[in-house]
């Protein structure tokens, strides 16, 4: 079993628990739940950044155009973006798709929860700022161009469901050797692992803290591996990261989603 | 009424501008120099606009956008009035950019233009500084450009919204030493603050706190270690910043 925090919908505080991230499944004392028994919250009461093109893959995908208008040259300092609290979202909760939209782009990211204030940080010592690791579904609307940013596509309520734990740091082995599964309708649809991130954990921490400092709760999302799979109203969505757990939302229709935050 | 949150005396006030000095919610009057100011708010979600006056856009050798172009800003960015902010030993170019900040009063989900105004607590003044030398054409304005720790004085009040009789006529400078080099007014902006607002909450619900930095008007400059930086919108706030250097920073 491995060591995690939780938080329950309706609590303003964290739990511990133990978790087994293959089934999804976790004890508190000794009685054992699944995710799908009890309504998890957001275990995130901080900022959340995503990292832009942080898979190789990612990057070679977009091949010349690196080198062409509008980019000029290849991305020097990482590229964030914020995705804002209305965006949050949690285990179980429909993410809505606009009426107008087609598919939604899932964004299969693991995340890093910053457990200290965190500037100007050294390779050495970067991971002591770490508190633990999360999954982070960074849905989109689908967009071409980089160049501008996108919160019209990124920012819509309910586009980042975060959860459904945090797993604590020294649980996880190595961050950055960790395979990533995304599932539709049960059916695999990615898989990629962040061994092919192009900033591993820590040399993304150094070189964001560099130019912005994180504060103990935000969450660092490390990136989506290229040919991220389109979701469609109705379709279950599920991420799986290993040693973390998995992350399940449906796609539901805009008008019948009610964002809990605003309420 | 204009407002404020300051430190004072080892803890967090609210307070009341009175008579030049500030009335601090325990009744205590005190001087505007006894203070440390923090924002008027604690800005919950940060939208700043980029390109929002057409004589900015033209300086910059942009064409006017035909959609807002937004980005968000974190709040390790935001510091607050008559405070010190980092400018790297390494860079050639970091410019001041004096905005009006409207400060979003409750939640506002498909805001029409004409109901805009409904949804506003308040306004105050943003000097969003910006280092052109680590901008990328990635989702640009990139982080590394506009949301550095301390990079966006916030203050020093939030002026009632009912105090402003029209926010979209309102003369904005920027001093660097007392000399002046940015001046426009509000009635130049490209899209309005209701404009700004439907196209918000069109696609995002709005709540209140969420702060929108409307953009900056033509007379960018360099700025140097040591120069005194004066934003200030008539009827909302006069905005002091200094800008200092590395050296004291033991880390950098």
């Amino acid at each position: 079993m491995i060591k995690a925090k939780m938080k329950l919908l309706g609590s303003n505080h964290f739990e511990s628990i133990e978790v087994d991230p293959k089934n999804n499944t976790f004890t508190i004392g000794d009685q054992s739940f699944h995710t799908n028994d009890v309504q998890l919250d957001t275990p995130i009461n901080g900022t959340v950044y995503g990292t832009l093109l942080n898979y190789k893959g990612a990057l070679e995908q977009l091949g010349n155009q690196v080198h062409e208008k509008p980019y000029a040259s290849p991305p020097k300092a990482p590229i964030l973006y914020i995705k804002p609290v209305n965006t949050f979202n949690r285990q179980g909760e429909g993410i809505p798709i606009p009426p107008d939209v087609k598919h939604l782009e899932i964004g299969a990211s693991l995340g890093i929860v910053i457990g200290m204030k965190a500037g100007a940080l050294n390779e050495e010592t970067a991971v002591n700022y770490i508190a633990g690791y999360t999954i982070g579904n960074d849905i989109s609307i689908p967009h071409e161009s980089l160049f501008r940013p996108a919160v019209s596509y990124k920012a819509r309520d309910g586009f980042c469901p975060i959860g459904p734990w945090i797993v604590e740091k020294n649980q996880i082995h190595d961050p950055d050797n960790l395979t990533i599964r995304v599932y539709i309708n049960n059916e695999l649809k990615q898989e990629n692992s962040t061994i092919n991130l192009i900033r591993k954990v820590s040399q993304l921490l150094v070189d964001v803290t560099e130019f912005m400092s994180l504060n103990p709760g935000d969450v660092l999302l490390t990136g989506i591996p290229e040919n991220a799979p389109l979701a469609k109203i109705g379709d279950k969505v599920r991420i799986e990261i290993e040693g973390v757990g998995s992350l399940e939302n449906v796609i539901v229709e805009e008008q019948s989603f009610i964002w809990r935050g605003a309420q | 009424m204009k407002k404020a949150r300051i430190s004072y005396n080892g803890s967090i006030h609210e307070a009341n501008e009175w008579e030049g000095q500030l009335q601090l919610d325990d009744g205590r009057i005190v001087k505007q120099s006894e203070v440390v100011w923090l924002t008027p708010v604690e800005p919950r979600t940060v939208f700043a606009l980029g390109l929002n006056y057409a004589d900015h856009a033209a300086e910059l050798a942009f064409d006017a956008p035909t959609e807002p172009l937004v980005f968000l800003k974190g709040p390790n960015t935001f510091i607050g009035h008559d405070a010190k902010t980092r400018r790297p030993s390494d860079v050639e170019y970091m410019h001041y950019e004096c905005e009006l900040a409207v400060v979003i009063g409750k939640t506002a989900r498909h805001v029409k233009k004409e109901d805009a105004y409904q949804y506003i607590k308040g306004y105050s003044v943003a000097n969003d500084y910006a280092i052109r030398d680590y901008l990328e054409n990635y989702y640009r304005p990139n982080l590394r450009v506009k949301n550095r720790d301390g990079c966006t004085p916030f203050g020093p009040w939030l002026v009632d919204a009912s105090e402003i009789e029209n926010p979209m006529n309102l003369k904005l400078t920027t001093h660097v030493n007392d000399q002046l080099v940015q001046e426009g007014t509000t009635a130049d902006m490209i899209f309005d603050i209701p404009t700004l607002i439907e196209y918000l909450s069109g696609f995002m619900t709005l709540s209140e706190n969420d702060v929108i930095l409307t953009g900056t008007p033509k007379g960018s400059v360099d700025t140097a270690v040591g120069d005194v930086i004066v934003t200030e919108i008539v009827g909302i706030g006069r905005l002091v910043n200094t800008i200092i250097g590395d050296e004291v920073f033991t880390n950098r």
